[in-house]
């Protein structure tokens, strides 16, 4: 179907996702690997300018002392199943403008839902995950709004029995930002359909209806309002994201909407138990934009109240300016929006049996949280711990390499070092290496048998990282085992002795600090394959002769 | 009158001053030798006949389209039963006599020229829902349905008009045209699928598929004198049925017999994986029971429990109109029924409540026409104008009366009591009619409180309308099947109007239904449903 055009309409100007969008089409997505390993924290780090970031810190830290924050998430989880939640269409982000669609999910008249069973799969997991209580019967609903992104007119939602509710979520906060331990509260999780996307052409003369993004499933996470920084807030979206991807339900890639965010915040006078007027931020594209816009907005409220200007803190969507740093109005709310949820006539309620449910319980992965005590328990820093079990792949990596190497230390060091390194600048996750976990055991423990040297070590990780192959093949190939033998080593710096009279006659003259040329000279000959600690030993005992 | 048979050509303008039809009938036999009577007194299967003939190659399945098409020719422009006639109809005839010469299979409804209601998608014919919102709208697929048809070797005719979106009951609805009944052309011939009874009604096809939301299959065939049989919800998929109130929508039969329509139904209903709502019990085999009369015991239905629902026969219930069902209750106690009176004191709540959930759901479903899709889009300069433009510009006044009602309905502040209260209802409905089949093997009403009534008549009074369907919503509540079969007449000035009367099964108890239809109608002496518009006209 060709791109269903309209004239002459002035949409409203700010849309939830058109300007996501926009602002998204200026992403290249060259990032998307380390997007994958980067934590709040981090991207933090990365703030566009430190002046600001730090003026803003200070802001908020005075405004803390009088106000409290109060801040609830509702994130959308897009799926990865193959297939749509009502159809059997694929769905490929970035693909062709309504090149993934049938009559289904483009709401043709006739056309009729029937549900992906992978939905409720995933939303049991999800729902498990998070520690929710499951409805064991629930049912979808309508939800009613014109927009032309909306096929049918109404978005196929669950209303007043989400499939899990009454949940929690498990958050370590990062050092950087004074470390502790939190539980936030899960309101409800519950399945339904994402839109379409609107493109607007650059005069807005008339918009373009993508419907490939139709009808493909979400599960919406609705946090209880316990979050009272933005960093906790960002902590908590980071540790849903793991949640979801260490389940492997989502992608959790927030660049491509996979994750959104929209962010409730209000603030109130310390002490005071009512609530203050809440506002919904929208337009967050990543954990750091989220902590700096619940920063900014806590910053904002707070100087409105200080300057007795309480009316205008109003219950209204702000938009995240990612250019000017700022919240801006989208639009204020006047009353609720009636969206007339009715029972979705077309689709039959929702039944989990307890076998079905058990199944998927017993099949669950270890999840973040999980690792992260098991971690601390194996006697990791937290700081080891988080960045551990912050990608899950780059934990299954850690895991899997500890499972043969009993210096766990060790394989957390060459993880988050040189490997990190390596994966950092070459922008591949840790899949995408070509070292397995098995070799990097093996080099562990070469190194630790003395067969190779640190040095050598290292060298042979970027040659495996790079192309892959054996420790034990390359070891063979470029014959890199280390020289322990005293006697050969003995007839090396013999021959660098003899080689160089003048400086030896320097160092016996006093040149003491010559001793490191000796040692460099004799771990040149030996190809850097001698033993360290046994060329000092003999070296010493030879210069001092 | 005698003038009429003696000149075809005035028949037309004649036809509703006509005597009874039996006797006319009768007499035009004799007075016009050339006549080919498609139908002896007693109703005979045409698909049947059809399917004999063409296959021990007597006929060939040209020569019966060119008999219905004929037939239309001459009958639509007084009718107007269809908004669409397919061209390829002859060439699908043909391809079928083809392949009965090479001996290959051609299906059960191989020949059989099949009208379909135009809110029922087809890929290769336009489908308007009788609405100027899908002008010119042709799907991208073909309801399930009607796939089925064409696996069966059906041919697909054309589309017949309906109000539109199924939202009414006379067609008067429709954006394009009026359908006029057979039997008077000055009556409706029902609704919504009036098209489709009035296609079958005039013979202008072999069996039609309707639509039945609240009645809109089992009254427009009691108004043209027609078998109509509503399926128990989830019996026939709807994918492909343009959705109106999708918990009470299914897919319904017309036909002259009920062999005719029982054995559509077969050839359509089953699982469909394209829609949950669609059953998956096994579908018994039906033409077990449409076995020739001679073969019937002298109480062919004895000890068959049936219950007759008072509440349908007793004030705002036309006199004739039950004295015909009285007529019928009393052959069914021929046939060797033991008829009883069953009470369902929910019924009169079935109508409004019938509203309240159609209208919310048909409010729902009906969002998709915006303008911004399929065409009839207004320009404006801002979005929630072309939406209301656009849907002001588009809908009639009766779909506009149930989508404003059913938003009212689903409203928050009136959810609990309108929407969330006819649930209720719906659940007492179901209740009660669960507990009467208990005791019953089927239940008898009217299928509508009278005949059919004169164009016009009740246009501008919605609620006279709407009480109309007080015989048939309580059944689309409680989701059972229901068969309509003519039993009788009316007198309508000097000529006649047909009554049908309805029986109602037990869920997915189609079979029961169809041979209890089928015994009746094989055994109702002294009737005869040709409406006279065609009694006389077999010309060919």
């Amino acid at each position: 179907m060709a791109l269903t055009l309209f004239r002459g309409i002035q949409t409203r100007p700010l849309l939830p996702y058109s300007s996501a969008f926009s602002a998204r089409k200026h992403v290249i997505f060259c990032s998307m690997q380390s997007t994958q390993a980067e934590t709040s924290m981090k991207t933090k780090q990365q703030a566009p300018s430190n002046f600001t970031e730090t003026a803003r810190a200070k802001a908020v830290e005075k405004v803390l002392k009088d106000y409290e924050a109060i801040i609830g998430i509702e994130t959308h989880v897009q799926l990865s199943t193959t297939t749509k939640a009502f159809c059997s269409c694929a769905y490929n982000y970035g693909s062709q403008p309504n090149s993934c669609v049938c009559p289904v999910c483009m709401g043709l008249p006739g056309a009729l839902p029937v549900l992906n069973s992978k939905v409720i799969k995933c939303a049991v997991m999800l729902g498990l995950a998070l520690n929710c209580k499951l409805s064991m019967t629930s049912k979808f609903d309508r939800k009613q709004y014109f927009y032309p992104d909306l096929p049918k007119g109404y978005q196929i939602s669950q209303f007043d029995i989400p499939i899990a509710t009454n949940g929690y979520i498990d958050v370590d906060l990062p050092l950087e930002f004074g470390g502790g331990h939190r539980r936030f509260g899960i309101t409800r999780v519950h399945m339904e359909e994402d839109a379409g996307k609107l493109l607007h052409t650059g005069n807005r003369s008339y918009s373009q209806v993508d419907l490939n993004r139709a009808g493909v499933p979400l599960l919406e996470i609705v946090s209880e309002p316990d979050m009272r920084t933005g960093i906790e807030a960002a902590e908590y979206a980071a540790e849903l994201q793991r949640v979801v991807r260490y389940l492997g339900v989502s992608n959790g890639n927030m660049q491509e909407g996979s994750l959104r965010c929209d962010v409730n915040v209000s603030i109130r006078p310390i002490g005071q138990e009512q609530f203050g007027t809440k506002v919904e931020i929208k337009n967050l594209n990543s954990f750091s934009a989220m902590s700096r816009a619940i920063d900014f907005e806590i910053a904002r409220q707070a100087e409105l109240y200080n300057q007795g200007k309480d009316d205008e803190v109003v219950q209204e969507t702000r938009l995240w300016e990612e250019g000017s740093q700022k919240t801006v109005t989208m639009r204020k709310k006047e009353g609720l929006a009636d969206y007339r949820y009715f029972p979705e006539p077309d689709l039959p309620e929702v039944i989990l049996t307890e076998e079905y449910v058990n199944d998927i319980r017993d099949s669950l992965p270890e999840l973040p949280e999980m690792k992260r005590r098991r971690y601390e328990e194996m006697g990791l820093t937290m700081q080891d711990v988080l960045f551990l079990a912050n990608d899950v792949q780059v934990a299954e990596f850690f895991d899997a390499t500890i499972a043969k190497v009993s210096d766990i230390k060790l394989a957390a060091n060459w993880i988050m070092g040189d490997i990190a390194a390596y994966m950092k600048n070459e922008k591949l996750s840790i899949n995408e290496i070509k070292l397995s976990p098995e070799e990097l055991s093996e080099l562990i423990a070469s190194i630790k048998s003395g067969t190779i040297s640190g040095k050598i070590g290292k060298e042979i990780l970027l040659e495996l990282m790079k192309k892959g192959g054996t420790v034990k093949g390359l070891i063979e190939e470029k014959d890199l085992v280390q020289i322990v033998d005293p006697a050969e080593i003995e007839k090396i710096i013999d021959k660098v002795i003899a080689n160089n009279p003048k400086q030896l006659e320097q160092y016996r003259g006093g040149k003491t600090k010559l001793q490191g040329f000796f040692a460099g000279q004799v771990m040149k000959e030996s190809k850097g394959k001698a033993n360290p600690g046994l060329v000092n030993k003999i070296l010493l005992e030879k210069l001092n002769a | 009158m005698l003038s009429s048979v003696q000149n075809p050509r005035i028949l037309l303008l004649h036809c509703r001053r006509s005597k009874p039809l039996h006797h006319h009938y009768a007499k035009s036999i004799h007075a016009t030798p050339l006549a080919r009577p498609i139908s002896a007194s007693l109703p005979t299967s045409q698909i049947q006949t059809i399917q004999k003939s063409i296959l021990s190659r007597e006929k060939t399945t040209r020569q019966f389209t060119e008999e219905f098409l004929n037939r239309l020719r001459l009958t639509e422009p007084h009718v107007k039963s269809f908004l669409h006639v397919s061209e390829t109809v002859l060439n699908e005839a043909d391809e079928i006599d083809r392949k009965i010469d090479r001996n290959e299979d051609v299906g059960p409804l191989a020949g059989v020229l099949v009208a379909v209601k135009d809110n029922i998608c087809t890929a290769d014919m336009p489908s308007t829902a009788g609405s100027k919102l899908l002008e010119n709208y042709r799907p991208a697929f073909d309801a399930t349905a009607v796939k089925k048809l064409k696996e069966s070797g059906a041919i697909i005719v054309g589309k017949t008009n309906l109000d539109e979106f199924g939202m009414g009951s006379t067609t008067e609805g429709s954006a394009y045209q009026v359908t006029a009944n057979p039997w008077n052309l000055e009556c409706v011939p029902g609704g919504s699928s009036g098209g489709s009874a009035a296609a079958v009604s005039a013979r202008q096809c072999v069996v039609s598929l309707g639509s039945d939301t609240g009645g809109s299959v089992r009254q427009p065939a009691s108004f043209c004198g027609v078998v109509g049989l509503k399926p128990t919800y989830g019996r026939v998929s709807r994918y492909g049925l343009v959705a109106y109130a999708s918990s009470l929508d299914v897919i319904g039969c017309f036909g002259s017999s009920v062999a005719d329509a029982g054995l559509l139904l077969q050839s359509i209903c089953g699982h469909d994986k394209l829609d949950a709502t669609s059953s998956k019990r096994e579908v018994n085999d039906f033409t077990s029971q449409f076995i020739s009369k001679d073969y019937f015991e002298s109480q062919p239905l004895k000890g068959l429990r049936v219950g007759v629902i008072s509440e349908t026969l007793g004030d705002g219930v036309d006199q004739e109109v039950v004295s015909s069902i009285r007529g019928a209750i009393s052959h069914l106690e021929d046939l060797g029924c033991s008829v009883t009176e069953v009470s369902l004191p929910s019924f009169s709540l079935g109508l409004p409540a019938y509203y309240v959930l159609a209208s919310s759901e048909s409010s729902s479903n009906l969002s998709r026409y915006d303008g911004v899709r399929y065409g009839n889009q207004i320009v404006s300069d801002e979005l929630s104008s072309l939406y209301g433009g656009s849907r002001a510009n588009g809908f009639g006044p009766e779909v506009k009366r149930r989508i404003l009602m059913g938003t009212y309905a689903l409203s928050a502040g009136y959810y609990d009591a309108y929407y969330k209260r006819a649930q209720q209802v719906r659940t007492v409905v179901q209740k009660s009619f669960k507990a009467a089949l208990d005791s019953h093997d089927i239940l008898i009403s009217p299928a509508a409180p009278s005949a059919a009534y004169k164009i016009g008549e009740k246009k501008n009074d919605p609620l006279a309308m709407y009480a109309g369907d007080i015989m048939t919503v309580n059944v689309n509540l409680a989701g059972l099947p229901a068969l309509v079969l003519p039993c009788g007449f009316v007198k309508d000035g000097t000529a006649s109007l047909p009554v049908g009367f309805q029986m109602i099964g037990a869920a997915f108890d189609e079979e029961k239904l169809l041979r209890v239809g089928h015994i009746f109608e094989q055994t109702l002496q002294g009737y005869s449903f040709i409406p006279p518009l065609i009694a006389d006209e077999f010309i060919s």
